[in-house]
């Protein structure tokens, strides 16, 4: 049974064709965005079947067990991710499962920064330690902002998080708008696509790789699509509803996400590094602590909606 | 792509993959740009070459098609070779232009190693599969057409 959710259904097998979806839907939307027609909807699969024929080429500089293993990391941390945020959807939650799951949404990231600085190639390692600083930067916001819901949950309970619609407030608003500007840095879309940078540093982290371990990066990626959005809508307009119609809404809900997600990557274009840390750490995490005190002053005082 | 001959012989899956998403890496061996621009025409909106999966990368080893445009002067001799064993297998490369097909109005240079078909078999002795484009600049549709060619040949031989 616990193989079977692994590997099948809320695990490996459903969060990847989901992914693959998502990403296919990110790439038609900004197809249609630039004028254009865009792939057809089996493009993302066809992307990981031909990287996973091709042959995969090792540096010698390279540290060979590390730059080998580091893509199976962020992919573990994708697939468990998967698995907890789908099932407290579900309604079956456990006492932490919340910061269990921001420490495994920190996995593909922290792959990325492993397997850039084990290729041994100086414009993959410093795509790397973009990709370090950034993390350092979003982090702390979307730590703080995930806080208000907490607090307007009155519960750690992804569960709970997810019946209760945090964006109802005036704090909420606030902390999901920061929320949202940090998920589009972890998933690397503009403006926030400083560690890839494809016009700069090539492909930054990702240089260096070919073949299968390439694929299971893209595999993480478009996992990733599917995740933070879900994350974001659960955590702050409240998770999918299975009774009745509810699903049907739930799809919309993380549609909409999505597409605002991609709307930003679209119009916007690509911060610097040292611009981004300033960003998150002035705005971000200023934005995300005043959220928190308005939630305080709110629940001490007792007005909902701030 | 290959519907006709997939009936006789039975289908690479590899060959069959590049074919449906051909990376492709541009590569600049000694050239005036005008190849260049023709290439970038390819995936505006008026082409759209991403409706057949067909992307730009900007690092050799994601690549599937290497597009060399250029004369390949005695400099870049050396890169291209560098390159070429970068790019992981299997691969084509699609030489753009007169310059990059036949060495064009730079015929008798004494800057010029020759076409790249020539570096390819001659100078590196290997039998990838190289496509001339030739024109000055193609047009794009001619540029479609050489990599269409090039990946029916990949699956082509790949059956035998």
């Amino acid at each position: 049974m616990v193989i079977f959710e692994l590997i099948v259904y809320p695990g490996l097998l459903f969060a990847a064709v989901i992914g693959l979806l998502s990403s296919w839907f990110e790439r038609r939307v900004s197809a249609l965005v630039q004028w254009r027609v865009g792939p057809p909807h089996l493009q993302p699969a066809y992307d990981l079947i031909k990287l996973a024929g091709k042959e995969t080429l090792v540096p010698r500089t390279a540290n060979r067990t590390l730059f080998l293993l580091a893509p199976l990391l962020g992919f573990v941390g994708a697939v468990l991710a998967s698995l907890i945020l789908w099932k407290a959807n579900l309604g079956r939650s456990f006492l932490g499962d919340l910061i269990v799951l921001l420490y495994l949404l920190i996995l593909p990231a922290l792959a990325v920064i492993l397997g850039g600085l084990a290729s041994g190639n100086p414009v993959a390692i410093l795509g790397a330690s973009r990709e370090l600083k950034l993390v350092l930067a979003y982090e702390v916001s979307l730590v703080l902002a995930v806080i208000v819901a907490i607090l307007k949950a009155d519960s750690i309970l992804l569960n709970r998080l997810g019946n209760t619609i945090t964006i109802g407030s005036l704090s909420g608003v606030i902390a999901f708008l920061v929320a949202l500007l940090a998920i589009q840095a972890k998933l690397g879309f503009a403006p926030f696509d400083i560690a890839e940078a494809e016009t700069e540093i090539m492909a930054g982290p990702y240089l260096e790789y070919s073949g299968p371990p390439l694929a299971i990066y893209k595999l993480t990626q478009a996992m990733m699509l599917f995740l933070l959005p879900l994350f974001l809508m659960t955590v702050f307009l409240g998770g999918i509803d299975f009774r009745g119609l509810g699903w049907l809404w739930g799809i919309l809900k993380y549609l909409g996400v999505l597409l605002l997600i991609i709307l930003i990557k679209n119009t916007n274009p690509r911060l610097r590094i040292d611009q981004a840390i300033r960003f998150f750490w002035r705005w971000g995490l200023g934005l995300a602590l005043l959220a928190v005190v308005l939630a305080l002053i709110g629940d001490r005082v007792g007005l909902k909606w701030l | 792509m290959g519907s006709n001959g997939s009936k006789r012989l039975k289908l690479d899956w590899r060959a069959w993959g590049v074919a449906k998403s051909p990376w492709v890496y541009h590569l600049a061996t000694g050239t005036c740009n005008n190849c260049d621009i023709e290439l970038l025409d390819c995936l505006t909106p008026r082409y759209d070459v991403e409706r057949f999966g067909i992307k730009l990368v900007g690092s050799p080893r994601h690549a599937d098609v290497l597009m060399v445009t250029g004369m390949m002067n005695r400099k870049c001799l050396s890169r291209f070779i560098e390159v070429c064993s970068q790019v992981p297998k299997p691969y084509i490369i699609v030489a753009l232009g007169a310059c990059g097909s036949n060495k064009g109005i730079f015929h008798d240079s004494y800057n010029t190693v020759g076409p790249v078909e020539r570096v390819v078999r001659e100078v590196m002795k290997e039998d990838t599969i190289v496509v001339n484009v030739p024109g000055c600049p193609p047009k794009p549709e001619a540029i479609i057409l050489g990599v269409v060619k090039g990946l029916k040949l990949l699956q082509e031989r790949s059956k035998r």
